[in-house]
């Protein structure tokens, strides 16, 4: 339904997304995972037509973005991070005017409008001014504008963002429900957030895919060992056997001698807990040399890091 | 097809409403404008008393030169440099800095479409406002008997001013998400068309003419006096198809620069 392929977008000499390319099966939901100012919002503005992308080429619903661009936005709803509302209109004449700019037959906008009010649960909110309602309302209203035109592919920035964990809740059970006849790409800074809403996910950091896989992989690789590479110089079996005794290793492993007594070693740690401190001073407490000592695979746990420490109070 | 222009024309129309904006702008225009009726009313009885002793002054009084003539000054006056910028510097800027932008962009309706509804939109209110000073030659016709050619060729003229210069508040909107930028830029560059009139006061021959045939003033004089001329309406209708089209180049550019 959605095929992205090398996804580029620059504004000048800042390249803010980098050969991004990846694909969303129809009735799928693709969770678009990763820290602020990683290129989601920018990547979601490309595939919704509202700007171009520097290289690169999407489908969306069979419709090429750039060349079939008024296709594109016919078949795609879009809720940005902050919800496009006219604050001084009153929410059924606001959804009204959406049925109307996306193109909903004139006979058939009423029907419109009143499916999005019941789907969205904001009947009873139908005559207030937009600028009135709660955060939660408002995002609601966004969703509605969003679904007006029963879109094949929705596209939604941090859907859940500024709300209230019994909100947070409620906004996902209504895109859940929304999975199968919709194809979903939704963004979030939050891992739990996209491992309890969608079945795969795309992590981007720094305008790059650093890892695309179902939220039960990744949650395999995330428990998985972590591997730290480390040089000391030194007796390589009392060097094996302090390391070994250092809480949170799980084995050490002599990878190749670089001269004398210098010794590359493979250390598998527990992930989630930053052992290298520790290694440290107990190297040169045993008053050996510490030549090298680093992570491999670092910078996706330091964005799982980041993106797990968030997100109190929800369930 | 023509519904989201639609859509957006009416929707735009009913936020002037919404807003205090239009009902401040058009309370201190029809002020103005009642001053300025007012004295020129005064003065016209003032010569005409004279006349009454002095008869060859008869033939100088004219309802139309007198009294709609520097109505029509006024109102270009105030319309163009005061009421324009403030009516068309939130079309863009607003919808920049709301994000409902993203909306209206991502939505199937042609860029064209979008910018023709705005205009549409601003295009009416002003015209809704003109309408209103109608009431000024009606107040004419009761008491006195002012010649309508002129008073409707003004009206035209004002029309199609105040068209040309709502396309250059769109376009700046347009570059901008700060509504005081907008109308302060707008404002500049109303005022400069205006006096672009003058330069055939400073800078001699055809330099100086080019200059001031680009005045809207100087078109709309003209049409003040009752005359439609061919170069003046091509000048207005050439000028609001320029605008409308930069604007619409303009929409399409911030997709890009964003």
């Amino acid at each position: 339904m959605i095929e992205v392929q090398g996804l580029t977008k620059r504004y000048g000499d800042f390249t803010a997304i980098r050969d991004v390319a990846f694909q969303v099966e129809k009735g799928e939901i693709l969770g678009f995972l990763g820290p602020n100012a990683a290129g989601k919002t920018t990547t979601m503005r490309i595939l919704t037509c509202f700007m171009p992308a520097s290289a690169g080429t999407a489908r969306v619903a069979g419709y090429d973005i750039f060349k079939e661009s008024l296709e594109v936005r016919r078949n795609v709803g879009y809720l940005p991070e902050n919800a496009p509302l006219y604050f001084d209109m009153r929410v059924r004449p606001y959804l009204e005017f959406v049925a109307k700019i996306k193109d909903i037959p004139g006979r058939d906008q009423s029907k419109a409008v009143k499916r999005v009010l019941g789907l969205c649960a904001i009947e009873h909110v139908q005559n207030q001014i937009v600028g009135h309602l709660s955060k939660g309302y408002k995002q609601r209203v966004g969703l509605a504008q969003a679904l007006i035109h029963d879109p094949k592919v929705l596209i939604l920035d941090e859907p859940t963002n500024g709300l209230d964990p019994k909100q947070i809740n409620e906004v996902r059970e209504l895109i859940k429900s929304l999975a199968g006849d919709h194809t979903i790409i939704l963004s979030s800074h939050i891992l739990p957030e996209v491992s309890k809403t969608c079945q795969r996910v795309v992590i981007i950091n720094k305008g790059r895919i650093v890892a695309s896989d179902t939220p039960l992989n990744l949650d395999a690789r995330l428990r998985g060992s972590q591997s730290i590479a480390m040089q000391v110089r030194g007796p390589a079996k009392d060097v094996m056997n302090t390391l070994k005794s250092v809480e949170g290793v799980k084995e050490v492993k002599v990878q190749s001698s670089i001269g004398g007594e210098l010794w590359r070693y493979e250390l598998d740690v527990e992930p989630g807990k930053d052992v290298r401190p520790v290694l440290a001073t107990t190297v040169v407490r045993s008053s050996w040399d510490l030549v090298e000592l680093s992570t491999a695979a670092m910078s996706l746990e330091e964005i799982f890091l980041q993106l797990t420490t968030r997100e109190e109070g929800v369930e | 097809m023509m519904q989201g222009l639609l859509a957006i024309w009416t929707r735009e129309f009913r936020a002037y409403f919404i807003s205090p904006i239009f009902y401040a702008i058009s309370t201190v225009f029809i002020i103005i404008i009642s001053v300025m009726f007012f004295q020129s009313l005064e003065y016209y009885q003032q010569i005409f008393m004279q006349a009454a002793q002095y008869p060859p002054l008869m033939e100088r009084i004219n309802i139309n030169e007198m009294i709609m003539r520097p109505m029509f000054n006024t109102m270009s006056f105030v319309a163009v440099l005061i009421l324009m910028p403030m009516l068309t510097m939130r079309v863009f800027s607003e919808e920049k800095k709301t994000g409902t932008i993203e909306l209206i962009l991502t939505s199937p309706v042609r860029d064209w479409h979008v910018i023709l509804g705005k205009f549409m939109a601003a295009f009416s209110l002003y015209a809704a406002m003109m309408g209103l000073t109608l009431i000024y030659p009606l107040v004419l016709q009761i008491y006195g008997d002012p010649d309508w050619g002129p008073i409707w060729t003004g009206y035209a003229g004002l029309l199609l001013m105040g068209a040309s210069v709502i396309t250059i508040g769109l376009f700046v909107s347009s570059l901008t998400e700060n509504q005081i930028v907008s109308g302060v830029v707008c404002f500049g560059v109303a005022l400069i068309l205006w006096m672009l009139d003058f330069a055939t006061d400073t800078i001699e021959g055809p330099l100086g003419e080019a200059i001031a045939y680009l005045s809207v003033t100087r078109h709309f004089d003209t049409f003040e006096k009752g005359v439609v001329d061919t170069t003046d309406l091509l000048f207005f209708v050439s000028f609001i198809f320029f605008g409308l089209f930069i604007t619409v180049r303009s929409l399409e550019s911030t997709r890009w620069r964003q």
